[in-house]
């Protein structure tokens, strides 16, 4: 019976004196983290909405999005979209005009794609003057109708974007998530 | 087997038992955070600073701490620190610790740290068992360095993010990937087993 209370005695003080730290770690630091998530994202709405604008944050039917407004007329709106990559999920910035006609530029927040071939639709370091090419493709282009790509050619259309090679899941899944996310979006927006 | 002195208690990490090359412990965090020299530094050191702190309250504890109860003890021990590091690298270096991803929560279940506490802090005292997750933490980060910086180098032609190789050279795509810490990690384990074997003879 005393080794038994022992045990118990001995574990619960292990663990509520390690709940205690962390309860005091997690008042210190989590301020910091999420001042660094907010940067992060506000840095990407910034990034792939017009400058100089007034950004707006708001919260509808659970979704989040920023609307972007120059002189009291909407010039465009931002929304973070995410779906499946070739192996995990993408992560998207993307900011639209008012109208939901263009993409006004996109931008990557996270992927886990394959290193060297899907991590070029982030970084491509082959292309030296401009390793950000593929997701710069996506500036001003045409979403109505929706995004397609091309292979091995250049884009010859407004709503066409070319393919990484050696990459094209990686790159098709990109259109897929923005494609999938706009329109999602525009529903909720445009409600 | 002979008394070791605090000197070898240390020492014996870093080659004769390092963990890596001759334990064959924690080679999952070892093959998979080793695409980038400053990946593998920053998963040594947040495993050697949990080791480190485990070890150090594991001895001061190891009479306190029922036997039948030691590895559920151990785990909470661990487990804090692992929490404490990983908070600390979201919060001060949130690069890193977005590129180190589930791994840095895995130093939790590394058998390097769960080892050294059954095998060494809880049989111990302090100043033996500070010693001896010092030479092992410092075993593990070593190798993870040498580990990573040849997969960047080769990999990605960089070295901590610098460009060192020349202009033309082309990068080894398959060294950033997984058959790539494999094959470099059984290159590194011949070597070491080559060396010792000749030091023997």
């Amino acid at each position: 019976m005393k080794s038994t209370a022992k045990i118990i005695i001995v574990l619960t003080l292990i663990t509520v004196i390690s709940g205690a730290v962390l309860a005091v770690l997690d008042a210190y630091t989590k301020p910091r983290i999420d001042a660094y998530k907010n940067k992060i994202r506000n840095e990407a709405v910034s990034q792939v909405l017009p400058e100089n604008v007034k950004i707006e944050t708001i919260n509808k039917a659970d979704q989040t999005f920023y609307k972007a407004s120059k002189n009291e007329e909407v010039v465009g709106y931002a929304f973070q979209v995410s779906g499946g990559g070739y192996q995990s999920e993408l992560v998207l910035m993307v900011g639209v005009t008012a109208d939901f006609s263009k993409i006004i530029a996109a931008k990557i927040l996270s992927q886990v794609e394959t290193p060297g071939l899907g991590t070029k639709i982030e970084n491509d370091p082959s292309n030296k003057e401009d390793p950000s090419w593929f997701v710069d493709q996506f500036k001003n282009l045409s979403v109505a109708p929706a995004i397609t790509y091309v292979k091995n050619v250049k884009p010859s259309k407004d709503n066409e974007i070319q393919a990484i090679t050696g990459a094209t899941i990686s790159s098709a899944a990109v259109v897929s998530v923005l494609n999938k996310g706009i329109e999602k979006f525009k529903a909720i927006i445009q409600e | 087997m002979k008394e070791k002195t605090a000197i070898q208690e240390f020492v014996k990490g870093i080659w004769d038992e390092n963990p890596i090359l001759v334990q064959l412990l924690g080679l999952c965090p070892t093959l998979a955070v080793t695409t980038a020299a400053e990946n593998g530094l920053a998963m040594g050191m947040a495993a050697t600073f949990v080791l480190l702190c485990s070890s150090f309250l594991v001895s001061m504890f190891r009479k306190v701490i029922p036997g039948q109860v030691r590895i559920a003890a151990y785990i909470v021990i661990i487990a804090t620190f692992v929490t404490i590091a990983d908070r600390f690298l979201a919060a001060f270096v949130p690069d890193i610790s977005k590129s180190l991803g589930p791994f840095i929560p895995l130093i939790i279940v590394n058998c390097i740290i769960l080892g050294r506490q059954e095998a060494f802090a809880s049989k111990n005292g302090i100043g033996r068992s500070l010693l001896d997750a010092l030479g092992m933490g410092l075993g593990f980060t070593l190798v993870l360095l040498v580990l990573s910086s040849i997969r960047e180098i080769l990999g990605s032609g960089t070295w901590f993010g610098m460009n060192i190789m020349w202009e033309s050279f082309a990068e080894w795509g398959v060294m950033s990937q997984a058959p790539g810490a494999f094959i470099t990690l059984g290159c590194l384990i011949a070597g070491a087993n080559w060396i010792n074997a000749r030091r023997k003879a």
